[in-house]
């Protein structure tokens, strides 16, 4: 079951460290992300959320520590078995990334075309079926610069879960969208987390969809350079005596 | 997923009765479905009954689904069986559920009138948005002259030096290398007639009337018309342009007028640079030929005369300015999206090279009635 102790770790991050010309941006961090949760890393602006993301999908190498997704090790990892492993990740990119010049089943195809030996047909089908199951069946004819910020995302988690990975990173899925947008993508997370039996990293700081998705959740700190705080984000808010940590689900200004 | 379906998918083809029925073992997942396609799809065209038999599939992905229900399809009707409920069922429903939505109604085509007329439009809307373009450009550079002092001169300067400064290495050597080959190509023939004396006034006269302001066009047009078409493009495509409008900034006044005026300053002295550097390697070729610099000199200074020169040097100011308002018009009105910017600089080098062509012909026959 999701969140459960007893669900093996996909991801384990151990004591990784970040840093760019000395500058430390975090260090320390050490969590396990189990199969089948919404796992959120959530902090405020400027925390590394983003950085540490890059660095699980292995775009960063770290400065210290190991990161290890489905038994493999991430960092370090090239060749022929660093594709194998991104082939069993998706990742949605904070502004969609969707390549400009090429319609959304387009968009979706490009995994499927580069990965599998799929007939052209079977792609189209199958960008039709990821379209459909993120709600854009009708826009699949259409240029990313013709849908809105909202669809744009959906689109990206369409590409994201093209191959069907069984690990999907989020960057800011909520990011820049309005409250019902932005609940309905949080609904469409925990529908694929439950549908699906996906495992979801998602890196937000939006305090409604954290609590709206997040089984289990870790909470990284800009002056504390890592992280402050780990566990179910309900529980954070109600009980947690980290000021900072208090601060931020009660939407206070610290002191 | 391949990792959780170690074991590869196999098809198993039997008659069953009058139809046909394809049992699938093991984990059916893209590559499976991909390798198992061609094979599957011809065991079930136009097969009736048709039993797909799911008992021994351990996983599946979409792709497996969507080679199942495809040839359900090809079949026009299927049977499925031995698949437990489950994921796995979960799955196949959700598949075929995306599948039976409608997609997006494809857009009637024109007929051929339709698309001759569309396309007749669209080239008359451009060419309107060109006028205006030069239009705007035009009151913005005499309300320039009225208010220098607002016009951004730190911008020109930096536009000078991008346009210019920088491209003096490129000229210098394509000028020099141009006068050579056009000094030896023209010794051949000339020899036979014992005519070498006469290259400097051949290379000369189309170096400085023709040949330096045109080759220096075309090092702009692809050096500076194309930077200004992808900096423009690149700001449209960033919505920058309609936030200096909102601001009450005329972006013809603050990003276009600058950039103009530096490729119509900067267009003279490289055309100079190109005539010297190729005059340059034109006495190179005479020296071999055995031609003492003097010589070459003195042929120069009694058959090229200033107009020639001169005039030169004010078509490639006129180049200069054809080539900055293509760039800056092609920026503009870049569409949306990466491929936008990538047209915008085609667009722009493209325009740019035949603006400067059709130019050269109006001048020519411009100076021809003036009689210089």
């Amino acid at each position: 079951m999701p969140g459960t102790p007893e669900a093996e770790a996909v991801i384990r991050v151990r004591d990784l460290a970040a840093r760019f010309d000395g500058r430390t941006i975090f260090e320390h961090v050490t969590f396990d992300v189990r199969r089948g949760e919404v796992f959120v890393i959530l902090g405020g602006s400027g925390c590394g959320k983003s950085t540490l993301l890059k660095h699980m999908i292995g775009l960063y190498a770290p400065a210290e520590g190991s990161i290890e997704i489905l038994g493999v090790r991430m960092d370090g990892l090239d060749g022929a078995a660093r594709v194998a492993l991104l082939r069993r990740i998706g990742v949605m990119w904070q502004s969609g990334a969707l390549f400009g010049s090429s319609t959304l089943a387009e968009n979706i195809g490009v995994p499927l075309e580069e990965h599998t030996d799929l007939p052209a047909e079977a792609r189209d089908m199958v960008a039709r079926v990821k379209l459909g199951l993120v709600g854009l069946a009708d826009a699949a004819g259409r240029l990313p610069a013709e849908i809105s910020g909202g669809m744009a995302k959906r689109a990206g988690i369409a590409r994201a879960m093209a191959l069907d990975p069984p690990i999907l990173f989020l960057d800011e899925p909520s990011a820049g969208l309005d409250p019902i947008t932005s609940a309905g993508l949080d609904a469409l997370i925990r529908q694929l987390a439950r549908d699906l039996g996906t495992t979801f990293v998602v890196v937000t700081h939006e305090l409604q969809s954290i609590l709206a998705i997040g089984d289990r959740c870790i909470m990284l700190d800009k002056e504390a350079k890592g992280m402050i705080a780990e566990g179910d984000p309900r529980r954070l808010r109600d009980e947690s005596r980290n000021p900072v940590v208090r601060a931020f689900f009660r939407r206070e200004v610290l002191a | 997923m391949s990792a959780t379906a170690p074991d590869p998918a196999t098809l198993d083809i039997r008659p069953d009765g009058p139809g046909r029925r394809l049992a699938f073992r093991g984990g059916l997942d893209a590559a499976a479905a991909a390798r198992l396609w061609p094979e599957a799809m011809r065991a079930a065209r136009g097969v009736h009954p048709l039993t797909l038999d799911l008992g021994g599939v351990t996983a599946l992905d979409t792709a497996g689904a969507v080679l199942l229900l495809r040839l359900e399809r090809e079949a026009h009707r299927a049977e499925f069986q031995g698949l437990a409920a489950g994921p796995l069922q979960a799955l196949l429903d959700r598949t075929r559920a995306a599948l039976d939505r409608p997609g997006p109604k494809p857009q009637p085509a024109l007929p051929f009138l339709g698309r001759v007329g569309e396309a007749t439009l669209r080239r008359a809307r451009g060419a309107a948005g060109q006028v205006a373009f030069l239009g705007e450009s035009l009151l913005a550079g005499l309300g320039a002259l009225r208010a220098p002092w607002r016009l951004r001169w730190p911008e020109v300067l930096r536009h000078l030096d991008e346009a210019g400064l920088r491209a003096f290495g490129l000229t210098t050597l394509l000028g020099f290398l141009i006068g050579l080959i056009l000094a030896f190509q023209s010794s051949i023939p000339m020899k036979q007639f014992g005519a070498e004396i006469f290259i400097p006034n051949l290379v000369g006269i189309s170096l400085l009337r023709e040949l330096g302001p045109l080759m220096a066009a075309v090092i702009l047009a692809g050096r500076t018309g194309s930077a200004y078409a992808a900096e423009l493009g690149t700001m449209t495509v960033n919505e920058e342009i309609d936030a200096l409008r909102i601001m009450g900034i005329d972006p013809i006044a603050w990003l276009v007028l600058p950039r103009l005026l530096a490729a119509m300053l900067v267009m003279p002295v490289l055309a100079l640079l190109m005539n010297l550097a190729g005059l340059l390697g034109m006495s190179v070729v005479m020296g071999t030929l055995g031609f003492p610099l003097v010589a070459v000199v003195n042929q120069l200074q009694a058959w090229v005369h200033l107009k020639d020169l001169v005039g030169g040097l004010a078509k490639a100011a006129m180049f200069g300015l054809a080539i900055g308002l293509v760039g800056c018009r092609a920026g503009l009105g870049a569409g949306r999206g990466p491929r936008a910017v990538g047209d915008a600089a085609t667009a722009a080098v493209v325009g740019g090279i035949v603006s400067i062509v059709l130019l050269d012909g109006v001048s020519a026959v411009l100076f021809f009635r003036l009689g210089w």
